[in-house]
C-alpha cells in the first residue's frame, strides 16, 4: 500500500488531536480520583462507547475479518452469543454492586466482598496480564505496519508508546475514554465504506450468496454437530463455553471494561453503560465480519478481469489474516485510505491505552496503596499513577520485544492467563447472589478452577495440531482448539462453582451487616420506574435482547 | 473567559470530536473534488467527505446548544 501526503496528513492530525485532548484535559486532573476514575463524571453515552471500544483492539478488527473469511457468519456468535447477553447481565444485575459499593476497581470489590487474599490474587494476575497483552498488541501493530506500509517496526512501537504515554499521563482515564470514543467513530466511518464498496462490487447480498457456500451465511443452521461446520464446535460447547463461561467471565469481571462504567456520572449511567455499548456491538459483525466474507466471495469467484482478494498460503489454504488489509488495498483511494489506516492505528493505540489505564489503577490502588505504602497523601498516589503510566508503557515495550523474539513465551503466557480467567465468573456470581459465600470459599474456588483449566489442557488434545507443552495423557481429542478452549472453560467454571460452595459451607460467613451494598439480597432495589423507558436499564436490556434474538433468527 | 470555562468547554467531548470529523470531511471532499478518483464508478472521497462533514457539524451543533442552555 502506498500512502500519499493526504493520507499522511489525516494520520498526523489524529496524533496531534489525541495529544491535544490530553493537554486540554490535564487541567481536570486535580485528585487521584480524577486520574483513575475520571472523577466519576462521564456521561452514559461516552462511557458506553468507551466500554465498547476498550475491547475493540485492532487485533480484533483484523482477527474478526480473518475469522469471517475462514468461518463466515458463525463468527457472529462472538458478538450475539459471546457478548450481548453478558453485557445486558452486567448492566442490570452486577453494576449496582460495582458502582454502589464505591469500589475503585474490580479487585477492590473482591476485597470488600471477600478478603485480602482473593483481592491480591485477582490484582496480581490482572496487572500482569494487562501489561503483557498491551505489549503483545504493540508488537502486532508494528508487524502489521511493516507489512502494509513498510514502516520501521521499532519506530512504530516507540512512537505509539510515546503517544499513548503522553495522553494518559496528562489526562488519565478521562483522556483514555475520550480517545476510545473518537476511535469508535473512526472505526465506523473508516470501515463502513469498505462494506458498501465490497457489497456493490459483489452484486449485493444475493451476489455474495451465490459465491460462498451456504454455511458461510448462517449462524446456527450448521452448528448441531462439530463436524457439520468449519469451526469444529457444536452448539452446547459454544453456548455454554463461549456464551456463558468465557463471555460472562470477560464482560462482567474484566476491569478493563468495567472501569469505563465505574467512571460514569451516576448509578443509572453506570448501569446503562454496557447496555448502550450493546447496541453498536450487535451491529458490529456487519462492519468487522462482513468484509472478511466479502473477501472470500471475491476470492472464490472473482469478478471478470479482477484478481482474487485473498492470496494462497505456500502451505495451502488462504492467508485469512490479510482479509481486511487486502480489502482496504483493493477499494480505498488516497484519502479514504488515510482514514482507514487512522482507524486501525486508533484502535491499536486505544487498545493499548485501555490496558495501561486499567493497569495503573490496579497497581496504584490495589497493590501499591494496599501493601506497599498504605497511608500517603492523595497527591502522592496521583504522582504514583503518573509514574506507573511510564513504567507500564515501558514494560509493554519490553514485552513487545520479547514477543518479537520468542513467540512461544507469549503463547505460553496467554495460555496460563486463560486458565486464571476461566473460573472468575463463578466467584463473582456466587459472591453477588449468595450471601453465604465466604472469602476462603472464593479463594479456594479460584485456585481450584485455575488448576482444573490447566489439568483439562493437560489431558486433552486437538486433532491435527501440535501442543505448546507436553501432555500427561490424552483422554479426549477435540476437533478444533476453539472446542478445547470452550470446554476447558466449562470445566474450570464448574470446578470453581462447586469448590466455592463446598468450602463456603464449612467456613464461617461474614455477618450480614458487613455485606450491605455488596450482595443482592442485602441491597435495596433501585427504583427507576419513574424514568423514561430509555433511561431504565431493565427496559433498555429488554430492547437489546429482543433485537439480538431477531438478528440471530434473521441469519439462522 | 476564565481558565475554568475553557476547561468546561473541552470537557464536552462533542466539541473536539465534531471538529475532527468535520476536518476529515473537508479533507476528503477536497481530495475527491481535486483528484476525482472513482471506485466502482463512485467518487467515494467526495461522498464520504460529505457524510463526515454532516456528522461533524451535527456534533458541533449539539455541543453548542448544550453550552448555551
Amino acid at each position: 500500500m502506498h500512502l500519499t501526503p493526504t493520507d499522511l496528513l489525516i494520520i498526523a492530525s489524529y496524533v496531534v488531536f489525541v495529544l491535544g485532548i490530553g493537554v486540554l484535559l490535564k487541567e481536570r486532573v486535580a485528585h487521584s480520583s480524577d486520574f483513575f476514575l475520571a472523577g466519576r463524571s462521564i456521561p452514559a453515552w461516552v462511557a458506553g462507547l468507551a466500554f465498547l471500544s476498550a475491547n475493540l483492539g485492532a487485533q480484533e478488527m483484523i482477527g474478526m475479518a480473518a475469522s469471517g473469511a475462514k468461518y463466515g457468519m458463525l463468527t457472529s456468535h462472538f458478538y450475539w452469543v459471546g457478548a450481548i447477553p453478558a453485557m445486558v447481565f452486567v448492566g442490570i444485575f452486577m453494576m449496582p454492586f460495582y458502582y454502589g459499593s464505591r469500589a475503585r476497581s474490580v479487585p477492590e470489590y473482591l476485597k470488600l466482598r471477600f478478603d485480602e487474599k482473593t483481592r491480591a490474587f485477582n490484582a496480581l494476575t490482572f496487572a500482569t496480564m494487562t501489561v503483557f497483552s498491551s505489549g503483545i498488541s504493540m508488537y502486532a501493530m508494528g508487524a502489521l505496519l511493516r507489512l502494509l506500509l513498510g514502516w520501521n517496526i521499532h519506530a512504530s512501537i516507540v512512537v505509539s508508546a510515546v503517544v499513548v504515554l503522553g495522553y494518559i499521563a496528562l489526562g488519565g482515564l478521562r483522556s483514555a475514554i475520550y480517545n476510545e470514543v473518537v476511535q469508535f467513530f473512526l472505526i465506523v466511518f473508516g470501515f463502513v465504506p469498505l462494506v458498501w464498496l465490497g457489497l456493490r462490487d459483489i452484486g449485493g447480498w444475493s451476489g455474495l450468496a451465490s459465491r460462498v457456500p451456504d454455511t458461510y451465511l448462517r449462524s446456527w443452521q450448521y452448528i448441531g454437530s462439530a463436524q457439520a461446520n468449519p469451526m469444529g464446535i457444536e452448539w452446547f460447547g459454544m453456548v455454554m463455553g463461549l456464551g456463558f463461561v468465557l463471555s460472562f467471565g470477560y464482560w462482567c469481571t474484566d476491569f478493563l471494561v468495567v472501569q469505563r462504567a465505574m467512571a460514569a456520572d451516576s448509578m443509572n449511567a453506570a448501569r446503562r453503560t454496557p447496555l448502550i455499548a450493546a447496541v453498536p456491538k450487535m451491529l458490529f459483525p456487519f462492519i468487522v465480519i462482513l468484509p472478511g466474507i466479502l473477501a472470500l466471495g471475491l476470492t472464490l469467484q472473482p469478478n471478470p478481469g479482477a484478481a482474487p482478494i485473498l492470496q494462497q498460503n505456500p502451505g495451502g489454504g488462504y492467508d485469512y489474516n490479510m482479509a481486511l488489509p487486502m480489502m482496504i488495498g483493493r477499494y480505498y483511494p488516497s484519502g479514504l485510505l488515510g482514514l482507514g489506516i487512522t482507524a486501525l492505528l486508533a484502535s491499536f493505540m486505544s487498545g493499548m491505552a485501555g490496558n495501561v489505564t486499567a493497569f495503573n489503577t490496579v497497581w496504584t490502588y490495589d497493590i501499591y496503596q494496599s501493601y506497599l505504602v498504605p497511608r500517603a497523601t492523595d497527591a502522592h498516589y496521583l504522582w504514583v499513577g503518573r509514574a506507573t503510566t511510564v513504567v507500564g508503557v515501558a514494560i509493554s515495550v519490553a514485552t513487545a520485544y520479547v514477543a518479537m523474539r520468542f513467540n512461544n513465551i507469549m503463547d505460553m503466557l496467554q495460555l496460563v492467563f486463560s486458565f486464571v480467567n476461566a473460573p472468575l465468573f463463578a466467584t463473582f456470581l456466587l459472591g453477588m447472589f449468595w450471601r453465604r459465600t465466604t472469602g476462603h470459599g472464593a479463594f479456594s474456588g479460584l485456585i481450584a478452577g485455575t488448576l482444573a483449566a490447566a489439568l483439562h489442557y493437560e489431558v486433552t488434545a486437538v486433532a491435527a495440531a501440535s501442543s505448546l507443552v507436553g501432555k500427561v495423557a490424552v483422554l479426549h481429542t477435540y476437533p478444533s482448539d476453539m472446542a478445547q478452549n470452550f470446554w476447558g472453560a466449562i470445566w474450570a467454571w464448574t470446578s470453581c462453582f462447586i469448590v466455592t460452595i463446598a468450602v463456603s459451607v464449612i467456613t464461617r460467613p461474614r455477618p450480614s451487616g458487613e455485606l450491605a451494598g455488596l450482595v443482592y439480597s442485602l441491597t435495596p432495589r433501585i427504583a427507576d420506574d419513574r424514568l423514561v423507558w430509555y433511561k431504565r436499564p431493565a427496559a433498555l436490556g429488554l430492547v437489546v435482547s429482543v433485537l439480538t434474538v431477531a438478528l440471530n433468527l434473521l441469519f439462522w | 473567559m476564565g481558565p475554568r470555562d475553557k476547561v468546561e468547554k473541552v470537557t464536552d467531548l462533542r466539541l473536539p470530536l465534531g471538529l475532527l470529523l468535520s476536518f476529515y470531511g473537508v479533507i476528503l471532499i477536497a481530495t475527491g473534488a481535486i483528484q476525482g478518483t472513482r471506485v466502482l464508478g463512485i467518487n467515494v472521497n467526495l461522498w464520504w467527505g460529505f457524510v463526515l462533514l454532516l456528522v461533524g457539524a451535527a456534533m458541533l451543533y449539539l455541543a453548542r446548544r448544550a453550552r448555551s442552555l
